[in-house]
């Protein structure tokens, strides 16, 4: 007798995913269903694609999907949340969609403290668009729009989300994970597990951020664009949980 | 019994599993998929320990680890 050790988790469709080869959003979108399986969640799920790479994301899940205009899948998820209070909602978004376009529809929904799971892949980069400078790009990274390295005096500073966010009073739940190693894989899914829970204890708005590569922008192989992310990214992007108020049956025991 | 099953038509030879195998028994070898991408196989499967770590880091779920049972 054998055992199946690991096996396609039963949320995500048959369906080739259109990423370049060794891009992080299948990694991602791998770990929601995982994530969302191990909480025994199949049918009561709807999830909102952004505008972006992902914005096939619909294809991918075999869940309820909406596809929201740029940057508005907060203000979405908030009408879909609101209107279907048992289901569990996530929201999948990139750099370009929550940290520039959708920045106001973010910090609102996340100061509300609106009840769902806000999924943000940030590679510091446009993907779909051709490498354009994003809002997340670092200091001295080489984008199609700032050709010389990214100048703070000439282009502004990155906008740190999580750092962000976590002054406010409503979020929950705030971590940045990425998910460049086995390791990692597993934290980035533990961490969306706890999102998750904390939406279905009704705790309030859950982020996890994750650092993702893109390899076709970044110039790199899959293999480097994972060390350029272990060794550069992170260092200005420091991981770790922002904010946490605790789950319900876990306060006791502090 | 086959430990590692390749879902061949979803493999973009990343390359990711090569790098996270702890045995060294995966490549990317010279055979395309009808995408045209040459495609991920294990060259020793009996040296397989099937910790799945091949499958934790494959982006397009293509491999599915069995392990024998005692």
């Amino acid at each position: 007798m054998d055992q199946v050790v690991f096996r396609k988790p039963k949320l995500l469709n048959d369906t080739p995913m259109h990423y370049c080869p060794g891009c992080t959003h299948g990694i991602v979108h791998r770990l929601i269903a995982e994530a969302l399986e191990e909480l025994g969640e199949y049918d009561n799920v709807i999830g909102i694609a952004p505008v972006g790479c992902a914005v096939f994301a619909y294809n991918y899940f075999r869940c309820d999907m909406y596809e929201a205009a740029h940057g508005r899948a907060p203000s979405v998820a908030t009408g879909v949340k609101r209107a279907c209070e048992d289901s569990t909602v996530f929201v999948y978004q990139g750099d370009g969609d929550l940290a520039s376009i959708g920045m106001a529809e973010i910090v609102h929904a996340a100061t509300r403290g609106e009840n769902f799971t806000v999924i943000f892949i940030n590679n510091g980069i446009y993907g779909m668009t051709g490498g354009q400078m994003a809002p997340t790009t670092l200091p001295g990274q080489k984008t199609t729009t700032s050709q010389q390295g990214r100048d703070p005096k000439e282009h502004g500073n990155p906008i740190k989300v999580c750092e962000l966010l976590s002054t406010l009073t409503g979020p929950a739940y705030i971590a940045r994970t990425t998910v460049t190693d086995v390791k990692s894989v597993r934290a980035t899914r533990e961490a969306i597990k706890r999102g998750f829970t904390m939406q279905k204890q009704k705790r309030g708005f859950s982020l996890i951020e994750i650092l993702s590569t893109c390899p076709t922008n970044f110039h790199l192989s899959p293999l480097d664009s994972m060390k350029y992310i272990d060794e550069v990214a992170v260092k200005a992007y420091p991981l770790g949980v922002y904010k946490d108020i605790g789950l319900i049956g876990e306060e006791k025991k502090q | 019994m086959k430990k590692l099953i390749f879902d061949e038509k979803f493999c973009k030879g990343c390359g990711l599993c090569v790098a996270a195998c702890p045995k060294k028994i995966l490549t990317v070898g010279k055979r395309l998929n009808a995408m045209g991408y040459a495609v991920a196989e294990c060259i020793d499967e009996s040296a397989c320990i099937g910790c799945a770590f091949c499958a934790t880091m494959c982006p397009d779920c293509v491999i599915e680890v069995h392990k024998e049972g005692r």
